[in-house]
């Protein structure tokens, strides 16, 4: 056994890579492990957007301050993204069916407004412009900006290509145990060697509870369809507002319609949320369920070629934060663990307070809401129930 | 939204109307009705298509088993199936105007075989197409006559191929078949010993319309400006450049068994496995043809005869005379497969510019830099686009070796749909359920 | 395959006359150019397997984007265009 590197991020999805590349441009010795294709995980099956969010304080301070983050790497001249990352700044359009669905697009509105986030609000006419395959008689939308698209696993691919630059190791194996001992992290790998570091990172998404039993991160499938390529067909990413009650339930099969242009002329259509599921298969009766609500929407997606169908598995937490920081009981080991459908997006800002506890710097945004000891038994009233 | 459902309650169904789909509905047709879908638009076949018309003919003089246009075979075309559900004894498929659900009593898959591609500098010009995908335009009604060809590739098909284009008025350039002389020969000297009159009939009227058949020669590049103008090809390790019109090509064929692994059917090695009765390791769901395994027409008409014995309860004699005749064809398989084994210099035809992935325009030098085929799926595109790699699957099987190079998962829907039909079918059952 | 009847079609624009049961592939072919669709990297191309499988040979047809001209028979009036 040796001592191999300074940080051992376990998972090389777009939440390990980030973190990685954050540990190496602050001059630390990375390893990454992991056996599976990079960014093949949660980070290939979802559908790849860099969202504001706003369901608490601290879901909307994580989403914006890794939104600017993700903006930064764009506009980065020295390290730019490669084009099959397919950037594409589409914006968000949160569609409003009805009245009250639009107070909730006032609402938003007010709250971004008064956060420095860029939104347009659109009325009903205003939404059938920019949107013409929209069917008519919604009442309006919230236009956000700044909220992107990308293609996740080129992405994670280029991360780990700029770590391996700063010379990081990537380790193509598993990752079977792991363990402290004094002032230093151990992993055991599926071919009997250690590797050893001065922390370990568990980015493994919903795989975490293999190594961590005891981290409540529950899989929580999707279901996505992908179109050939229709260019012109639709401009924004679009979300229901009704999206936000499906995100939110916390138990039952839920659908929403939430669509995207992808930079190749192709439409990404989502979503689905289900719990208990562990079998990857598509089911028809939730494609359906999830097609049938886009064509409420955009009666014309109907006549789109699907070319593939796939299922994902989100990490999800029961508070729908996820767990970012020093894993309970432990002093060297860190979660960056249980970002549900925002991994993408808060990838970025993930990285930056792993790195900043690690450091020991000064973080930009309170690392308090997210950090997993939210979750040690003493403190089980965290928990709101929704361990289905 | 507003389409169409159309619900189907059939006895026997029967996908894919080539040889072994046909030979199993004129079987099964003894005491079952039959419903015989195909995604094309006619019946007949499509790699065989010129050869199995005459076969199917002189199968109606041979075994007499039932006439292929009795009233208890119902046919459908153009039926796109894009899933099956074994438990359910279900299929979903969509035609041009609505969605069907398919429910069956026993199911046989005879799906078929597409050819064989492999990549070399040019080939994605127009007019370079597949030896039995130029046969098919031309049975589509393509005129070509006074147009110059060459065939080239491997196998017998190429033969078949040269003798339907020059019937229809082609000036066939040469053929050039990668095997070498030796196996080529050894081949034809088995044919004596198989009653493949086909093979033989074909081969005999090149020889006697003089088209030059060049072994150990195989193209390597394909030259045009718009179009298909010249084919560079290795002959005996010279490169040889003819002028042609078209270039149709085909280095074999690859089982079509994408529906029978969605449906759950086990495999053995590329094929689909069945037992002697042509039953897969799905309860009513049977094989036949070149799913389970190339070996031409007549082992796909036996395959089909069995299926459709075994499911119209036809007198044990007759069935075991079938799996008599089958295991000959099964022996000519092996001596086929052998003969026309593919050179190892076959796996080198790309450079780095070379497109592999014809949907997605992936080059084999971005290819070439990943581990396997999920790798090289998710960071270069390769096999994401609408033939959901069955081109450059099948190409990168030959290019990089099997090993981590299948295609790595077969999910619904099995073929590009539309939105609609996977909203409207999805719906019907949860609603049933 | 019988000639007694033809039908009329437009590829591109421009009619023509073909044989009942002859395919779009076929009639865009006989329109005079080999290429049906222009690929993501701007390349023209024409079908290649001509039985489905490979994607190649796509057209719009009648306004409906991604169709398989080896698979569809040409109907009366239809309106073929390559892209």
């Amino acid at each position: 056994m040796t001592q191999t590197a300074e940080a051992i991020v376990l998972g090389a999805g777009i939440v390990g890579t980030a973190c990685a590349l954050e540990l190496a441009r602050s001059g630390l010795r990375v390893t990454i492990v992991d056996d599976g294709v990079v960014g093949g995980g949660a980070t290939a099956a979802g559908m790849g957007h860099v969202t504001v969010m706003d369901d608490s304080e601290p879901q909307f301070a994580l989403t914006r301050y890794s939104q600017q983050l993700w903006h930064t790497i764009r506009n980065d001249a020295a390290t730019p993204l490669p084009g099959e990352a397919e950037w594409l700044p589409c914006g968000t359009i949160w569609v409003a069916a009805d009245d009250d669905e639009m107070a909730e697009v006032h609402r938003k509105h007010a709250f971004y407004s008064a956060r420095a986030v860029s939104t347009i609000t659109l009325d009903s006419q205003q939404l059938a412009q920019a949107e013409p395959n929209l069917r008519g008689g919604l009442a309006g939308g919230l236009l956000v900006l700044e909220d992107v698209v990308i293609y996740p696993p080129v992405v994670a691919a280029w991360m780990l290509k700029q770590c391996e630059m700063l010379s990081a190791a990537f380790v193509r194996q598993r990752a079977t145990a792991f363990c402290e001992s004094g002032d230093h992290a151990e992993v055991t790998l599926a071919d009997g060697s250690i590797l050893s570091a001065d922390c370990v990172i568990h980015a493994t998404g919903t795989w975490t509870p293999l190594l961590l039993p005891s981290i409540p991160v529950h899989p929580r499938k999707g279901h996505l369809l992908i179109t050939e390529r229709y260019a012109g067909f639709l401009r924004h990413q679009l979300v229901e507002l009704g999206y936000l009650k499906s995100a939110a339930s916390a138990g039952g099969d839920s659908v929403a319609f939430n669509a995207q242009p992808r930079a190749t002329g192709q439409i990404l259509i989502g979503s689905s949320r289900q719990y208990g599921a562990t079998d990857s298969a598509v089911e028809p009766q939730m494609l359906a369920r999830m097609l049938r609500r886009a064509e409420e929407f955009m009666p014309e997606i109907g006549k789109l070629q699907g070319v593939r169908a796939w299922t994902g598995f989100r990490a999800s937490t029961p508070d729908k934060l996820p767990l970012i920081g020093l894993a309970p009981g432990y002093r060297n080991v860190y979660l960056a663990t249980g970002h549900e459908g925002l991994g993408i997006t808060t990838a970025t800002g993930t990285a930056k307070l792993i790195a900043d506890h690690i450091l020991g710097r000064t973080s930009a945004i309170p690392a308090a809401p997210y950090q997993p000891s939210r979750y040690t038994p003493a403190n089980d009233n965290a928990r709101d129930g929704g361990t289905a | 939204m507003n389409t169409s459902v159309r619900h189907i309650e059939a006895d026997v169904v029967i996908v894919g109307a080539g040889p072994a789909g046909l030979a199993a509905a004129r079987a099964a047709t003894q005491s079952r009705s039959v419903l015989l879908l195909d995604d094309n638009p006619a019946a007949g076949g499509q790699i065989w298509r010129g050869a199995s018309e005459r076969a199917l003919q002189s199968l109606t003089r041979r075994r007499e088993t039932g006439p292929l246009a009795s009233p208890r075979i119902q046919r459908m075309f153009g039926v796109r199936i894009f899933a099956g559900d074994a438990a359910r004894r279900a299929l979903r498929a969509e035609t041009a105007t609505g969605a069907l659900q398919i429910r069956y009593r026993d199911l046989v898959l005879a799906t078929g075989a597409r050819e064989l591609f492999l990549p070399v500098p040019g080939w994605t010009l127009p007019n370079v197409m597949g030896a039995g995908g130029l046969q098919a335009m031309v049975k589509g009604g393509l005129p070509i006559a006074g147009k110059r060809i060459v065939v080239a590739g491997s196998g017998p098909l190429l033969l078949a191929v040269a003798d339907v284009l020059r019937s229809k008025g082609a000036k066939v350039v040469a053929i050039a078949e990668q095997a070498p002389a030796r196996a080529v020969n050894a081949f034809a000297w088995s044919l004596l010993q198989h009653p493949a009159k086909l093979l033989q009939a074909a081969a005999l009227r090149t020889m006697q319309w003089g088209i030059p058949y060049w072994t150990d020669a195989w193209p390597v590049a394909c030259i045009g400006n718009q179009q298909l103008e010249r084919v560079m090809v290795m002959r005996k390790g010279r490169r040889v450049e003819l002028e042609c019109d078209y270039l149709a090509c085909g280095f074999g064929l690859v089982p079509n068994t994408e529906l029978a692994q969605q449906m759950g059917c086990a495999m053995q090695g590329d094929f689909v496995k069945v037992n002697d009765a042509q039953l897969t390791s799905q309860p009513h769901v049977y094989c036949a043809g070149e799913v389970t395994g190339i070996g031409g027409v007549q082992k796909s008409l036996d395959e089909g005869g069995v299926a459709g014995s075994v499911l119209g309860a036809a007198p044990v004699t007759a069935l075991a005379a079938l799996q008599r005749s089958r295991a000959r064809w099964r022996r000519f398989e092996a001596s086929l497969n052998h003969a026309f084994a593919l050179r190892p210099e076959l796996s080198t035809l790309a450079d780095d510019e070379t497109i592999v992935c014809r949907c997605e325009d992936v080059t084999w030098g971005r290819i070439r830099a990943h581990s396997h085929w999920l790798e090289a799926k998710l960071h270069t595109r390769c096999g994401m686009g609408p033939c959901q790699g069955r081109i450059c699957g099948a190409a990168l099987g030959v290019m990089r070796g099997k090993t981590g190079w299948q295609v790595e998962s077969i999910r619904e829907p099995v073929f590009p749909v539309r939105a609609e039909t996977l909203a409207a079918l999805g719906a019907r059952r949860e609603e049933n359920s | 395959m019988s000639v007694s009847a033809s039908l009329s079609v437009s590829v591109g624009g421009s009619n023509l006359r073909v044989p009942a049961g002859t395919t779009v592939a076929t009639a865009v072919a006989m329109a005079g150019s080999p290429a049906m669709r222009t690929s993501v990297s701007g390349e023209r191309r024409g079908a290649l397997c001509g039985m489905g499988i490979c994607f190649e040979c796509r057209v719009t047809i009648n306004g409906q984007p991604h169709q398989r001209s080896c698979q569809t028979v040409c109907a009366e009036g239809m309106e073929i265009e390559t892209t």
